[in-house]
This record gives C-alpha cells, structure tokens and sequence, in this order.
C-alpha cells in the first residue's frame, strides 16, 4: 500500500497545501488502490473517471480549500453534479445528477477531489447494505460480513483506503452503524447542522447528510466545510458554525459523561460490553466524571422509528412514477404507468417500507399507529432533555453485536432491530458519533456510541477526540484487505 | 393482516405487488404491526406529537426571480419528452 494512503484527510490538505505532495499523486494513489481492491470490496457504485483532471486543476489552481487536493467519496443518494445519482435502486439507475447537492459544492470549493459514488441499502433502507439492488459490499475487516448500512460503501471505502473522507446519510443509524462495523468515524450531525438540499429524501424529519473519516479531526475538518445555513433548504439552522477543529482538547477535566444504566451490563455481547466498559474507564482515567443517567423511552424509539421513517418514506418516494425521471414501464394509462414502474423499480425492503407507511397514515390508522408514535416521539425527545441537564454526552454501544456475516439475518424485524441504540439520537435531532475502541477476538471493529444535545457537536467532537487519543494503541489496525 | 388489507394498502402506495409478495408482506406487517402495537401500552398523557425534532419556523425569503434548473436539464432525465415536455401516456379516455 502507498505510503500516502495512511495519512489522514488533514495530513494530507497540509502537504498539498505546502507543496510537498500533488493533488494529483494522492488521488492516483487512491485510485490505483481502490482499482486493486474494489473487486473484493465493492464499495463504489461508479468511479469518477474525471477524478485525475479534477487534481490536476487543484494543483495549478488554488489550493488554499481546507480540503484541497483529498479524494472524497460520495453516497450514492446524494447529487454530484454530472455523476449519477441511483439510490442502489432500479427505478434510479439512470440517473444522472442536473447540479451538485449544497453539500458536494461545499467540498468542491474546499478543494476535494471526488472519487466516486458509493454503495447503499435502496434508498438508504436497511442496515447491513445488502438491501442495494446494484451490488453486494463487504466489510474490509472480513470480506465473509456486511459493512453495515445504509452507508456501507461510504463507510468500507474509508475502512479500506480507497478514500479519506466520505459522505452518507443517517435516517436512524445509517452513518454511525456502519462506521461501527467497519472501524471508522461515522458522525451524523444535528438535525438543521447540515443542508440536505441534493441529498433524495427518505424521512424528512429524520435525515441529515455527515461524514465518515479515518480521524475525529478529519470529521472536524470536514464538519467545517460541511456545516451552516442553505436557502435551499427550510430546515437548515441560521445559527453560527465554531471553528470544530479549533474545539478539539486532549483531556476530559471537567467534563460529564452519562451512562445509561442496563445497555452495557445487558448486553448480550460481552465483547462489545467489555469494549465500552474499558472506553468509560479511559474517559475517567482522562478526567472526566461518570454519571448515570436515564432514557426509559428510549426503548420505544426502534417501534416509533419504523412508523414515523415509514409514513415519510411513503410520501416522500410517491415522486418515483415513471413520468419525469427514472424508469418508466411501459402501460396503455398513466395510472397503470404507475403501478407497473413502481412495483418493477422498487426492491422488496422498500417496497414494504411504503407499504407500512401507507397503512400507518391510512384512514382508521393513522391515530393508533402515526400519531401514537408522534406522541411518544415527544418523551423520548424530553427524556434527553432531562439526561443532558446532568451530562455533556451520553456514550454506549453504537450496535449490540459488531458486523454480521452475510446473509444472517433475513428477517426484516430482526434486521431493524440493529439501529436500536442509534434510533432514539435521529428522532430527537440530536449530533451523534460513532468511535472506534477496539476489535473483538476475530478482529472486527467495535464502536462507541457517543450523543451530545443538538448542535453540541463542538463538543461531541472535543470529547472524542480526547478519547480517540487515549486508545490510540488499540484501535490503530490496517485491515487485511488495504 | 390479510392479503387484502395489503392489496388495499398496495392500491393506496401505486404498487403493483405479484401473488408471492402479496402474501410475503402480509406475514411481514403483521409481525411489524405487532411490535409496533407494544406503543399502545405507553402512557401519552400530556404529550403533544413531535412531527419535526427542532423549533424551527418557516423561513422567508423575498420573492425574487433567481437563476435555477433550466427546461432542458429538467427533462433531462425523463423516459421520455417532446419539445421540452414530459411525455405521458393518455391520462383521460
């Protein structure tokens, strides 16, 4: 492996910027890379062929960008202008993006280098990544389990070198679940922290659009780039955007950590507990205090999630009709139009997600099953009110298990079941990361689930960084495959 | 839930479901359904919904003409256009 592909994002914007290395050589070194382990990998959907023309300009150019002359790879439900932008799914699989989404033309002015789009459950649907219609990707770790999802390639190209930083989505778990299974920072920010203009809508009062990274200064860096307000979006936040690189300390003096009492010392999985267990022990050998806090609905949220995330999805992909883009199939009526492209382009997980969306704000229903779970939405989100009064972040375990095999889990209950401590941060807005602390007895990587309130992300990323540093030595693994 | 509740519901979404998905989700939801059900039992005194995670109010901006997607990068994409136009098949007998 070259040399260059084991720095990180902000070692590498600092030598292209100084002089010392081309924009041009890194993103070859990417490419060669991604070029000799893709076959295994599978992370991308499409390679940017432009990619080396895109450096080159970089280099004669300006390369002042926080960002210049990184490879960025992008999820493939989010718009690079030119580039196609599938969802993972047939009814999407031609098309090609008009413009960049706020969030790509943020990192195009900062300087980075797109390498490609990567693979997803269909429309971001799903947890292990096996829900893409287009491709199967696997976990660099361990090429025989899933790399999470919905995010799984922008999460295994991170894992395996074939990019420095990525971008995904996070509905209900979508960046920090992958991230956890494949070993790399996976954030997703506050609900209105970041545009989601050019990002296809799944759940709306859900999604948020945040970066994977190898480095909690590189989410820093690019959080940075990616933050503040967009006209195009009405649910973008006109609040000031701190310097989060500037943010980072090494200890924790002063800081409060919650711990909910039961999600570690129940946890099915020893070695995940035991993982968590010594992450806390770190953080208090570091300086920070630990206290107990409590979440009791947070046990509802995987059951509010799928009613809320579903009602949204059915509305939000009532767009995919055959008539402006996409697949069209061909019917004597417009209204048979309709039916015949849906029921061909859509994959099974979405189509059941529509089919319960549709029934939960259907007549008759919609009290017992949407506003129900809106109801009980609301004592989750002041249960984190109430946790934060006596804690700066709450940490826990970001999944219960870390990656799975392929194919082990078929059961469509049981694979929502896998998003059970990241649901309750995505429907109370809050900015949640997931960090690598260490690798269980087969080397798969284990993450920590750490949540701070909405638009704490300074200090979401302060503290992980602190932590980041103090168990540098374990966490510090190449996988295999890179 | 039954296979015709589903095929209700599929009517509703503009799904065209085969025979075997039909049955498959019928399984399905009701197994979600079920779980979904457990909300029943939670006590909701006093709570409003929460359809939206932030305060945030609409957003104004003064309604001026601005540069944006023009004809021909619309249709762009579409299965199929004339002159500029999506082409649909007849939609009124």
């Amino acid at each position: 492996m070259h040399e260059l592909l084991k720095l990180d994002a902000t070692e590498v914007a600092r030598r292209v910027k100084a002089g010392d290395v081309t924009a041009v050589a890194v993103t070859r070194a990417v490419l060669d890379h991604a070029r000799a382990t893709e076959g295994r990998v599978g992370a991308y959907l499409h390679v940017n062929e432009h990619a080396l023309e895109h450096a080159a300009a970089i280099d004669k150019g300006d390369k002042s960008g926080a960002l210049a002359g990184v490879p960025v790879a992008i999820k493939d439900n989010i718009h690079v202008a030119g580039q196609q932008t599938s969802c993972a799914s047939r009814i999407l699989e031609s098309f090609v993006a008009p413009q960049d989404a706020t969030v790509t033309a943020r990192l195009r002015a900062a300087g980075a280098v797109f390498v490609g789009k990567t693979n997803l459950d269909e429309f971001a649907m799903g947890s292990s990544c096996e829900n893409s219609a287009l491709k199967q990707t696997r976990n660099p770790f361990n090429l025989a389990h899933v790399p999470g999802g919905s995010s799984g390639g922008s999460a295994a190209c991170v894992a395996a070198r074939s990019a420095y930083l990525s971008l995904g989505s996070d509905t209900g778990g979508s960046i920090r679940l992958p991230a956890s299974f494949c070993g790399v920072v996976g954030l997703k920010p506050s609900y209105g922290r970041v545009s989601r203009y050019g990002l296809v809508a799944f759940a709306s009062s859900l999604d948020q659009v945040g970066p994977f990274s190898r480095s909690v200064r590189d989410a820093a860096l690019c959080m940075n780039v990616l933050s503040g307000h967009d006209d195009h979006d009405g649910t973008s936040a006109r609040r000031p955007v701190p310097d989060y690189t500037a943010a980072l300390r090494s200890d924790l003096k002063g800081v409060k950590v919650g711990v909910v009492p039961g999600y570690i010392e129940q946890l099915p999985n020893r070695e995940v507990a035991d993982a968590c267990t010594r992450a806390i022990e770190a953080m208090r050998a570091l300086g920070a205090q630990v206290v107990e806090v409590k979440l009791p609905n947070a046990d509802h949220g995987i059951a509010v999630y799928y009613v809320v995330a579903s009602a949204e999805a059915s509305s939000n992909l009532a767009r995919f009709d055959g008539v402006r883009y996409g697949l069209r199939e061909p019917a004597a009526s417009g209204i048979e139009q309709y039916f015949r492209t849906r029921g061909a382009g859509f994959g099974p997980e979405v189509k059941r997600r529509i089919m319960l969306g549709t029934y939960a704000l259907s007549a008759g229903h919609w009290e017992e099953f949407y506003g129900r779970a809106a109801r009980v939405r609301t004592l989750i989100l002041r249960d984190f009110d109430r946790a934060f009064e006596g804690c700066d972040v709450i940490v826990g375990p970001c999944a219960p298990f870390p990656a799975f095999k392929a194919g082990e889990i078929s059961d469509p209950l049981s694979m929502y079941l896998c998003d059970v401590f990241t649901i309750p941060a995505s429907l109370a807005g809050l900015c949640a990361l997931s960090l690598p602390i260490g690798f269980d007895a087969s080397g798969l990587p284990i993450g920590l689930h750490v949540q701070a309130p909405a638009f704490a992300e300074d200090s979401l990323l302060s503290i992980s960084h602190a932590l980041e540093g103090a168990l540098k030595q374990q966490v510090d693994r190449m996988p295999k495959i890179a | 839930m039954d296979e015709a509740t589903v095929r209700h519901v599929a009517r509703l979404a503009r799904l065209e479901l085969t025979d075997a998905e039909a049955k498959r989700f019928a399984a399905d939801m009701t197994r979600i359904t079920e779980y979904v059900s457990a909300l029943a039992n939670v006590n909701v005194q006093g709570a409003e919904m929460t359809v939206h995670p932030v305060a945030e109010r609409n957003q104004w901006r003064q309604d001026e003409p601005a540069p944006g997607v023009g004809r021909e990068q619309a249709v762009a994409n579409a299965p199929e256009s004339e002159q500029n136009f999506f082409k649909v098949p007849p939609v009124i007998e």
